[in-house]
């Protein structure tokens, strides 16, 4: 067996640097503390592409088909006989694909975020922060159980909500961070939950054994346990609530528009390259359980992704916060991701979706860093977020503009870009699989085209904005990561990712289906052609067409009122008709009838204490009384 | 001499040396010096405790003492630690310390507020060491007298009136305590041998059940009222809000303690047939507690309120998990108290602070205090997110000890229970969330909180050694764990051979 177990310091470097740039930072000058986290995740970064080479080539794994190892583990708490919480780290096709991808975005954002934050309080706050959700998310995706991967769930959920919350002097800032924690925490009761019934019917959380096709999980007797579904089923379901919260999915996404609020690299790494796809990762892990143990858990997945990815694509038609079309287009892109798990099967050519998904998250996460990148660069020239202020900003920004054009093409899927490849293989595993999905997912793919390229004409084409500074470009600290990234969005659709990351470890033959793929870039083309005549001048086609779908452009601009819903529910039920009642019940009732207690012995003994009076004449009076009465009552009443 | 005897002498000797002192400073030095030693102790005695361990000594107790000091009713002074009681006795003396350290500055009758709080903490060594349990009861009275006093004359706000419904409460329990020690006394013995308090002793014995069914729940409300069971949970937000911080911290941090340790020893340990029949009743009424206490704290306006109300809620986790009777429950409702004692030793030491600054404990009247005050800030902060269960902080590994534990029960009634106390995890961050925003975050609402100051070295002190261990627990608690572990394995087989688990559905 290949020695795997140098893979353990990837996640510790971060750790190491988070305790001592949190510890020490304020003493360093800003840019040490900066270029020592940078330096820091380069040498994990190197780690994880050693990893990688070895494990998908120069190890010989192939041959067998890539199995899953464990290099490293120690147990951490014993809970029962069967049951201890471990850590570790597996490795496995999809694990050292997720290496590359947080380690690579991580220290693009790293050394794009030298430049950004310079002059920012707190600077070695936010590369302690970025070291910690490193770390985090690197311990989750490494997890060799699932309990670890709970563990560090958590620890991603808390750097997100540190970061988002970052100018915490900004109320709006406090708002979003507190959203962002409280729903995905909401959302990770169900992954406990899950967790809790999973391990109670299989006694294990080892993902291999439960991924195992003879493990306790798969073989676990099916029937229905409550209403209609198996045991599995229902463990399942609640665990991908946990991966729906994390990843954004309807209706679970509403903390991701708000945690643009953060600094916009921050919203780069997180909230599009990494910790939002956990939820993605989440279930691909689980992979062969959900496939073969609980199809229909599978399908609510699948539904939860293509209704999510067409919701968010017609939200991001009419917000103008470019940042918040970022997001619901990462929101949109993960639907994809989710729908293609949802529409596989396992193994061999079966297993198209799964290798589609992994493959689209992986582009994803080139073109989509890069435009949160290239917006950061954009909000630093013009200090705005909003379209309306921008315009004709190509002839400020060449570099910037050049590599958000490349993110743009990449993300509508035109051929050879990396998005076209891997959208395109998800469109051929939802048109096996389920038409209706199917053809939402073509919808989508105009949408997507169109709305990517209303946000790129809109910033450097449309209006001749004045700016009160001339805007210019970044400096090369930042500009160099969006070459870079720019670099993978194009290249990356090359990967040969069906002789790589498939559900079971062996590769299968994977072609281009002309059929599918040629109306799916007409229809990329038809919505670019319609941002382009709408967009590229200033025109007043868009405010009629808002008038033509009158009430529904509403409902999309205000994003289907869910925030609303969402506010009512907890404002109005959980504050109003749970919380305070439980105050008030708990001082008046409970409490009251304590103070009861005490104020009845108060007054009795009030009322008795007259007999105490010290004056001899009453005491007389009382004892001649008393014993009159007793010998009546002797003499006559017996 | 015996090492547990000096849990009992040290802060004896500290009250001695304390009369001794004429001015504050010297009060204040001595009893940390006193209470410095204890900590010493106890960072030994679990040295001790697991090296003995290790030899291979499986003895229920270890560092076992007995002698007779009252013969006519058979009452003794009968000492030793199992690791329960060993964690126990290491959670006090932190807080102690901790305590200590939190009220450095008090300056109103400086000799006797030392006095009664290391009396106070004697009374809880005292109790946590006894094996004898007329003795154990005795120092749990010790324990709760000074308590009147410190909030009494200490205290702030309607202090008299909190520190009489405090006493009057506990009393109460304590008079219900007393009934079932009583009745386990004259009952537990078999027919023809002495009458005997020894725990030990008892336990191999067996009390009838017509009397186990009577006595059940008197001891567990007894004690429950101290652990804040619903609906005898009032005392605490009153009690704690009036309390000066050092007495907040101890009494959430450990006297609320002995309420789990004693419903464990006593009630369960004592009378498991009795409590298998009645677990359901009370694991409602917990369950109660747990959900109930969470959503009482969401809208709280107090600090103290706030976290006496998440006291509330987080014992309540623990006499829950107890009453589930199964070793990776009462592992974590063990190490719950542990934890739940160190963290809200610390969020009451930070209100302590903070409100000494500020004279306000309204979240509303602040806000913005991280900039003026990041060490006290971010320390609050870290405590927050202990108690709302972070991974690498103790509150985790309690409650997922006690979640998992608990959802183990082979009963579908037990389970779903376990769902409904899971819920609180999410009511949790939303309090926690919401006075860490408000207080801590945003913009600085009040002009006079720019010039205050952030903490001094003695606050620091007392916080990180609270902080510290919480971060121990919760990076590497498999030793803990362990300890306690290798305890409950006899101790649970006993509970379980009694009677098969009550199947309510």
């Amino acid at each position: 067996m290949v020695d795997y177990t140098y893979t353990i310091l990837i996640p510790l470097i971060p750790f190491v640097l988070f305790i001592l740039i949190g510890l020490t930072g304020h003493k360093m000058k800003p840019i040490v503390s900066g270029l020592i986290g940078t330096a820091g995740l380069g040498i994990a970064a190197i780690l994880s592409y050693i990893t990688a080479i070895r494990y998908f080539w120069t190890d010989h794994l192939a041959e067998t088909g890539y199995k899953s190892i464990k290099a490293f583990e120690i147990t951490w708490l014993h809970l029962t006989d069967k049951l201890t919480i471990n850590l570790g780290s597996l490795i496995d096709p999809i694990s050292v694909m997720m290496l590359i991808v947080i380690t690579t975005v991580s220290l693009m954002v790293h050394i794009y975020s030298i430049g950004y934050m310079k002059g920012e309080r707190g600077y070695h706050r936010f590369f302690a922060f970025l070291s910690l959700f490193s770390f985090s998310m690197l311990g989750l995706v490494m997890a060799t159980n699932i309990f670890q991967m709970y563990i560090f769930w958590e620890l991603v959920g808390v750097s997100s909500f540190l970061l988002i919350g970052f100018y915490y002097e900004k109320p709006s800032a406090v708002a979003a961070s507190k959203k962002a924690f409280i729903v995905t925490r909401f959302a990770d009761l169900g992954f406990l939950i899950g967790i809790l019934i999973l391990s109670f019917n299989t006694g294990t959380f080892d993902f291999q054994l439960l991924t195992s096709p003879t493990g306790p999980a798969i073989t676990m007797p099916g029937g229905a346990a409550f209403m209609g579904l198996s045991v599995l089923t229902w463990s399942l379901i609640f665990i991908f609530m946990g991966g729906a919260g994390k990843s954004a999915m309807f209706p679970l996404h509403i903390w991701l528009p708000d945690a643009m609020e953060g600094p916009t690299p921050v919203s780069a790494l997180i909230h599009a390259a990494t910790m939002v796809v956990a939820g993605v990762y989440l279930v691909a892990r689980l992979f062969p359980v959900y496939a073969l143990g609980a199809p229909d858990a599978l399908t609510v997945v699948g539904w939860v992704g293509g209704i999510s990815s067409l919701f968010a694509a017609i939200i991001a038609c009419t917000q103008t916060d470019i940042k918040r079309v970022l997001a619901y287009s990462t929101m949109s892109q993960i639907g994809y991701m989710m729908l293609a798990l949802g529409v596989s099967g396992y193994g061999g050519e079966n297993g198209l979706g799964f290798m589609a998904s992994n493959f689209h998250l992986f582009t994803h996460a080139m073109f989509k860093a890069l435009l949160f990148l290239g917006a950061g660069a954009v909000i630093h020239a013009v200090h705005s977020n909003d379209m309306k202020d921008m315009g004709g900003l190509r002839k400020y920004l060449p570099i910037t503009h050049i590599t958000f054009l490349i993110a743009c093409i990449t993300i509508a899927g035109i051929p050879p870009l990396a998005g076209f490849w891997s959208k395109d293989e998800i469109m051929v595993a939802a048109w096996h699989h389920n038409k209706i999905l199917f053809s939402i997912e073509y919808l989508v793919a105009g949408l997507t085209a169109f709305y990517m390229f209303r946000l790129y004409y809109s910033i450097f084409w449309s209006k001749e904005t004045h700016y009160h500074h001339t805007p210019h470009e970044a400096p090369y600290v930042m500009t160099i990561p969006l070459m870079i990234l720019a670099f993978g969005s194009i290249f990356a659709g090359f990967l040969p990712f069906h002789a790589l990351v498939t559900s079971d470890g062996l590769p299968f033959e994977s072609h281009l289906d002309w059929s599918i793929a040629i109306p799916s870039v007409l229809i990329a083309l038809l919505g670019i052609i319609s941002a382009t005549v709408m967009y590229r001048k200033t025109s007043a086609i868009p405010d009629k067409l808002a008038g033509f779908f009158g009430q529904t452009y509403k409902w999309a601009f205000h994003k289907f009122y869910i925030d609303e819903v969402y506010l009512f529910v907890t404002k109005k039920i959980i504050f109003r008709y749970i919380s305070a009642p439980v105050a008030w019940f708990d001082r008046h009732i409970v409490d009251g009838f304590m103070n009861l207690v005490a104020r009845v012995v108060e007054n009795t003994s009030k009322l008795i204490k007259g007999f105490q009076s010290g004056r001899l004449q009453q005491y007389g009076y009382v004892f001649v009384t008393g014993a009159i009465a007793l010998v009546l009552i002797f003499v006559y009443l017996w | 001499m015996n090492i547990l005897s000096l849990f009992i002498l040290i802060p004896l000797l500290t009250i001695i040396a304390i009369l001794f002192t004429s001015n504050m400073k010297q009060t204040r030095v001595v009893s940390a010096i006193g209470m410095g030693i204890q900590l010493i102790l106890a960072g030994l005695l679990v040295f001790l405790y697991l090296t003995e361990r290790n030899t291979g000594n499986t003895a229920a107790m270890l560092f076992y003492y007995d002698a007779v000091w009252f013969p006519t009713l058979n009452i003794h002074y009968t000492i030793g630690v199992d690791g329960i009681s060993v964690a126990m006795i290491a959670l006090t003396s932190l807080v102690v310390f901790a305590g200590i350290f939190a009220s450095w500055m008090v300056d109103y009758l400086y000799r006797e507020f030392f006095i009664s709080l290391i009396l106070l903490a004697s009374g809880v060594f005292g109790f946590f060491i006894s094996l004898d349990i007329f003795t154990m009861f005795l120092f749990y009275e010790l324990a709760v007298i000074p308590m009147y006093l410190l909030i009494g004359l200490w205290g702030s706000g309607p202090k008299e009136y909190s520190a009489m419904k405090l006493t009057l409460m506990l009393m109460a329990g304590s008079a219900l305590l007393f009934v079932a020690i009583l009745g386990i006394y004259f009952y537990s013995a078999p027919a023809g041998s002495q009458l005997t308090f020894n725990l030990l002793e008892i336990a191999k014995n067996h009390i009838p059940i017509e009397m186990q069914r009577f006595l059940f729940p008197f001891a567990f409300i007894g004690f429950g009222v101290l652990g804040a069971l619903f609906p005898f949970h009032t005392w605490s937000p009153d009690g704690h809000a009036s309390a000066p911080t050092a007495v907040s911290m101890l009494h959430a941090g450990v006297l609320m303690k002995l309420g789990g340790y004693g419903v464990f020893r006593i009630a369960i340990y004592l009378m498991p047939e009795a409590a298998h029949e009645q677990a359901w009743i009370f694991l409602i009424l917990t369950g109660i507690s747990v959900v109930y206490g969470a959503f009482g704290a969401v809208v709280q306006k107090d600090l103290k309120y706030i976290n006496a109300y998440s006291s509330v809620s987080h014992c309540g986790l623990v006499l829950f998990a107890i009453l589930m009777m199964n070793q990776t429950a009462l592992n974590g409702a063990v190490i719950q108290m542990i934890s739940h004692g160190l963290m809200t030793a610390l969020f009451f030491a930070l209100i302590g602070m903070i409100y000494g600054r500020t004279h306000t404990r309204l979240i509303n009247e602040m806000g913005g205090l991280m900039k003026v005050m990041p060490f006290l800030g971010v320390v609050y902060v870290i405590a927050g997110l202990a108690s709302l269960g972070l991974p690498g902080l103790s509150g985790f590994v309690a409650e997922m000890t006690i979640f998992i534990g608990s959802f183990q029960h082979t009963d579908t009634f037990h389970r779903v229970l376990t769902i409904v106390a899971t819920s609180s995890i999410v009511i949790t961050a939303v309090y926690i969330l919401r006075v860490v925003g408000t207080l801590l975050l945003g913009p600085i609402k009040n002009d006079h909180f720019l010039h205050l100051t952030d903490a001094l070295w003695y606050e620091k002190l007392s916080t990180l050694t609270l902080l510290l261990s919480i971060a121990a627990i919760g990076m590497a608690p498999l030793w803990l764990s362990d300890m306690i572990n290798f305890s409950l394995g006899p101790i649970v087989e006993k509970i379980n051979s009694v009677a098969t688990v009550a199947h309510l559905f």
